[in-house]
């Protein structure tokens, strides 16, 4: 069964957003995306201090089946990406919201979140993307 | 919907990802692919090929025919049930596909791909008008390939103990009948195994005491990069129309020993006098990462060629391919998203018993 995290903020290409206490945020992709790439073999992770525009790629995740780009949900500045997916790429596929996230960004303007689905509106967007 | 194997509901029922392949239905994976493959490699996984064709060749001329369809000799084939990979050949020398054909008891029995199946049928028929055979396709049978170190035991303990006999008894690229039953000791994995071909209720029914066992099944992404591993080519990616089998790591594969009359031959020799300009090789790339088809191949700043194949090994933790290039390329890099990234040309297979071959340097 596909996880939806209720308190955190989705974009259409499928990255998730929370929103940390310090004001940073952190990036990673959903249950639902995880499940169509299958089994993550290798992940390439953005630079640190990588200024980066919202729909900009940021990365690039391959799984046994294919190569996808991850991009930024919102613009800001990468200040941390988990290193812990060079070694166990796999952590994507067993917590994608967790443990397997990719990057944390300084974002420019934290209300650009608001530009993003919130989980209902993701729940209903992958709904009707499989049909 | 395409078209289902007599396995289609146990594979839904066991929660498999179905994909067209083909225009069949078959089970890309039953959860983690990974995990599928690293069974095979270090115990045991059951496959369903029945989506491949079977044809049985019968006739007092079968085997001449053979002789002028393939650019293997199946005079190689000295023992009943002995197993033969070969091409089939077009009149430039083209690979049409690749094949197995057993010695059948006077005739013979070909498996074909199935993509390719009604190409194949139509070129096999054409090319039988001359002889004095028949061919018969045989789409109600099932084939279950079931591979892995522990294949064997596995399977000789739900079947018939005359079966188990024969199972323990078989040698490597060797088949045998019992009953409406086919077993091979054949495979697409690199690992000790067989290949049965059976009725499909026979194969349900196998399926099932398999599963009942402790067998788990394996889709066809673990076998593509079981057999990517193993160094074995994959009919569409690797070879095709446009590329002879000297140019796809298959001359061992061609016999061109007396002056056997088959088709594509004249092609063959004249590539062969005049030198062949490329050659089908294994590559691993040294830095973490992915090989896919058609990612482009360089030496130096010159293009040489391209991924024909690639995957992430699951056994070495790293990107392998094949790819075809200039003869002779070396200090070869690929293109990943715009970076040229250093790869090394092995000797193939990459794994053998579940172990890295190459060195690399």
């Amino acid at each position: 069964m596909v996880e939806f995290s209720g308190d955190l903020h989705y974009a259409k290409s499928h990255e998730w957003v929370r929103i940390e206490d310090d004001g940073s945020v952190t990036v990673g992709i959903s249950d639902h995306a995880q499940e169509a790439l299958g089994d993550v073999v290798f992940v390439e992770l953005p630079e640190l201090q990588m200024a980066i525009a919202a729909g900009d790629e940021a990365g690039v995740v391959e799984s046994v089946k294919a190569a996808s780009d991850i991009y930024a949900p919102i613009s800001g500045t990468v200040i941390a990406v988990n290193e812990l997916l060079d070694d166990a790429p796999e952590t994507v596929n067993t917590s994608p919201y967790i443990d397997g996230w990719f990057f944390k960004l300084q974002p420019d303007n934290l209300g650009d979140v608001q530009n993003l689905m919130d989980v209902n509106a993701y729940e209903t967007f992958c709904e009707n993307e499989e049909h | 919907m395409g078209q289902r194997t007599p396995i289609y509901t146990l594979h839904v029922d066991a929660g498999a990802k179905m994909v067209d392949f083909g225009g069949w239905d078959m089970p890309i994976h039953y959860g983690s692919q990974l995990e599928e493959h690293h069974l095979v490699r270090q115990d045991v996984g059951i496959c369903d090929v029945s989506h491949m064709t079977v044809i049985d060749l019968r006739g007092p001329q079968a085997k001449a025919y053979l002789q002028y369809l393939l650019a293997n000799d199946v005079e190689r084939l000295e023992v009943p049930g002995k197993a033969l990979y070969s091409a089939m050949l077009n009149d430039s020398g083209g690979v049409l596909d690749d094949l197995i054909v057993y010695l059948d008891g006077d005739g013979y029995r070909i498996v074909v791909n199935c993509a390719t199946r009604e190409k194949d049928l139509a070129w096999m028929n054409q090319q039988a008008s001359g002889f004095d055979c028949q061919l018969l396709e045989r789409p109600e049978l099932a084939i279950l390939a079931i591979q892995g170190p522990n294949a064997l035991a596995k399977v000789s303990a739900v079947v018939s103990p005359e079966r188990a006999d024969l199972i323990t008894k078989l040698k490597p690229f060797i088949g045998a009948w019992s009953g409406e039953w086919f077993i091979a000791r054949t495979g697409y994995t690199g690992e000790k195994g067989v290949e049965i071909i059976l009725p499909g209720a026979d194969a349900q029914n196998l399926w099932q005491a398999l599963v009942a066992s402790g067998v788990r099944p394996v889709g066809l992404g673990a076998r593509d990069t079981l057999r990517l591993e193993a160094g074995m080519n994959l009919y569409g990616s690797d070879m095709d129309e446009s590329v002879t089998p000297l140019e796809s790591n298959m001359a061992v594969t061609v016999s061109l020993e007396g002056d056997r009359e088959f088709l594509g031959r004249a092609r063959l020799e004249t590539q062969l006098g005049e030198g062949v300009e490329r050659e089908l090789v294994g590559l691993v790339l040294l830095e973490r990462g992915v090989l896919r088809a058609h990612y482009p191949i360089f030496s130096g700043d010159q293009q040489v060629g391209e991924i024909t194949s690639g995957a992430f090994s699951p056994t070495l933790e790293h990107g392998i391919g094949l790819a075809r290039i200039t003869v002779g390329a070396d200090n070869l890099t690929v293109e990943i998203r715009n970076k040229r990234l250093p790869v090394q040309r092995v000797k193939l297979p990459f794994v053998r018993n579940g172990k890295q071959v190459y060195q690399l340097v």
